[in-house]
């Protein structure tokens, strides 16, 4: 197994692809956190975990649950949706859970908005405007989650997590495989079921740390 | 995320059942058949369920081209044409393949090497396209028997890349190799690669599966890039390059995105050992001597093992199935007992030599041949002659007649 652990940035000028550095993808019924596969279920207690712990834990759907192009995908967005409004409602005062799309992966010039969106060739643009230390793909192709993933853990100390509906992702600090409805809705109860259980980031004159 | 119902146990138009590809290629009764390894070629495609096949069947290497052809006209394939030389269908597949189809082609020698500006452009657009490559001289004065230089040039392209033996690994491989190719978190282009001539040309007992029988259609929803769509990337690299037009960060974009292409073929493996038991064969591994080889060569290195077995010799064999990914774990432990090993190549480099070289500790046990190039050929009496001369034992001079 290999030694590398897929940690919170900034990693390297130029960070490798996890893959490459010997970490495998789970297989079904498994995440993994930090490049250890672990059962799925806790995936889920530490994916609730860490956006408790956040001070700005934010959701990043990307245009496969965006837009309703079947209806497992408008159903998925309801369930993304939940999750976004159980996190706010279980989050403390300090603390500013967000909902920032991925519309789309057109390149943006001169530059993306950091407060509308999202882009997986810029995405350290929007972690670094809203000071987003813990965030969650879902719906987004699989290459450019990648991509964002990789480029967030090089160049910012965002804690990753991806729900994928198809293999999962090794350049997340956490990740999911498979995902449906039900394992979103799965998460947000584990949201639910930690609420006040984990300590909210301390609260200081300069905001929270 | 795409609604997908199962299509498997329903029937195409050709009356093909769609069946479990494990199922298909494990437990399915075989018929054993005499064919040209062309004509296998032409079976596996006939239960591929390919969309899309483009040609340039000017090679006198491989009939596959023109066989594919009857094939579509029999309604086994979902569309087929000619290009207008190599370079244009190598990019034709490209289109087809973004649209969403399955798509199979056939190159060798000078065809490969004048598409070659492709194949990074497939890997690098997450392309599932299989291209067949019957490996024959790309130099002048050319040569369409074996040499398998080209191979060489394919290994940093960021396809996958197989290596076959015999044509019952080219039937085989044809049907896995899109099993392996459109896994989404590999989705990668696989040049699945064959020593020309010996088998294209010649015929062997090949074990088919039920022509009644073919691959589940490709699922383009679960690629791991949008299908065409000239907005995003890959689609929009292509006419305008990102990366070309902003700032430290779109390098950033750009380096990942190459590194993502390798951490793919990284992917690979997991699905590449499950539908070929592993990334290499082993016989007899405890020896001190060992032939390591892929292709043919593994074959003349069998006959090689066996003339040195009537001296009393004992030697082990490796069969080095996949070069992408390279097998770097398995090779160093196949290897790890033996005090000499050598690499029989059909090509004037010894590329693959130069790989296993920087693979394994200890190096110099790697003795780089024998190798033959040009379309010669390679009896197993010179194995035995390097291995034999290597040991410091009497060997008998197969050079020249002499008087």
């Amino acid at each position: 197994m290999s030694q590398y652990r897929v940690l919170p940035g900034p990693e390297h000028f130029l960070p490798p692809a996890a893959a490459s550095m010997g970490i495998r993808l789970p297989n079904p019924g498994e995440a993994h956190i930090n490049g250890v596969i672990v059962p799925e279920e806790k995936g889920y207690e530490e994916a609730a975990r860490q956006f408790l712990m956040a001070k700005v834990p934010t959701i990043f759907p990307g245009p496969l649950v965006l837009w309703a192009w079947n209806e497992k995908a408008a159903k998925k967005a309801k369930a993304v949706r939940h999750l976004y409004e159980t996190l706010k409602e279980s989050v403390h005062p300090s603390q500013q859970a967000m909902l920032i799309p991925m519309p789309d992966y057109r390149p943006k010039y001169p530059k993306i908005d950091p407060e509308v969106e999202i882009n997986p060739n810029h995405p350290n643009l929007t972690i670094w405007h809203n000071k987003i230390d813990v965030c969650m793909f879902v719906g987004v192709h699989c290459h450019q989650a990648n991509l964002s993933l990789k480029i967030i853990r090089g160049g910012t100390s965002c804690y990753t997590i991806a729900m994928c509906a198809q293999a999962g992702h090794e350049d997340a600090m956490l990740s999911f495989r498979d995902a449906t409805y039900d394992k979103i809705m799965l998460l947000a109860d584990w949201v639910r079921k930690l609420k006040g259980s984990v300590p909210p980031p301390k609260i200081t004159a300069k905001g929270a740390v | 995320m795409a609604e997908t119902t199962s299509v498997i146990g329903t029937q195409n138009k050709k009356g093909q059942t769609y069946t479990d590809p494990m199922y298909l290629m494990n437990e399915a009764q075989r018929t054993p058949c005499f064919y040209t390894g062309s004509e296998v070629i032409k079976e596996a495609l006939r239960r591929a369920s390919c969309d899309v096949m483009i040609a340039y069947p000017i090679t006198p290497q491989s009939e596959a081209a023109a066989l594919i052809g009857e094939l579509f006209a029999e309604g086994y394939i979902g569309d087929y044409f000619r290009g207008e030389s190599e370079f244009a269908v190598m990019s034709q597949c490209a289109g087809a393949a973004f649209g969403g189809a399955r798509v199979f082609t056939t190159t060798a020698g000078p065809g490969t090497m004048r598409a070659m500006e492709n194949f990074p452009m497939w890997a690098g657009a997450r392309l599932p396209i299989q291209m067949i490559v019957t490996c024959r001289g790309i130099n002048s004065p050319l040569s369409i028997q074996p040499d398998t230089l080209e191979i060489a040039y394919l290994l940093n392209t960021g396809m996958l890349v197989w290596h076959a033996e015999t044509a019952q690994d080219f039937f085989d491989w044809i049907l896995k190799g899109y099993m392996v190719s459109e896994e989404p978190d590999v989705h990668l282009p696989l040049a699945l690669c064959c020593d020309g001539f010996f088998v294209t040309h010649t015929k062997d007992v090949v074990n088919l599966t039920p022509a009644d029988m073919c691959l589940p259609p490709y699922d383009p929803y679960r690629s791991p890039v949008p299908c065409m769509d000239m907005e995003c990337p890959p689609v929009r690299m292509m006419r305008d390059p990102f990366v070309m037009k902003s700032n430290y960060i779109s390098y950033a974009t750009h380096a990942s995105w190459q590194q993502e292409i390798w951490a793919a073929i990284e992917r690979s493996r997991k699905h590449t050992i499950k539908w070929l038991n592993g990334l290499i064969d082993t016989e007899n591994i405890d020896s001190d001597i060992l032939i390591v080889a892929s292709g043919t060569a593994v074959s003349q290195g069998r006959e090689a093992i066996r003339l040195l077995e009537d001296e009393g010799i004992r030697c082990g064999l490796v069969k080095i199935k996949v070069l992408r990914p390279w097998p770097e774990d398995e090779i160093r432990e196949a290897t790890k007992h033996a005090k000499h090993i050598f690499v029989p190549e059909f090509n004037v480099t010894g590329w693959l030599a130069k790989e296993i070289r920087a693979t394994l500790p200890n190096p110099h046990r790697v003795h780089a041949g024998p190798r033959v190039c040009g379309g010669m050929t390679m009896p197993p009496e010179i194995i035995v002659q390097e291995i034999k001369t290597a040991l410091g034992m009497k060997a008998e001079s197969l050079a020249g007649r002499g008087s």
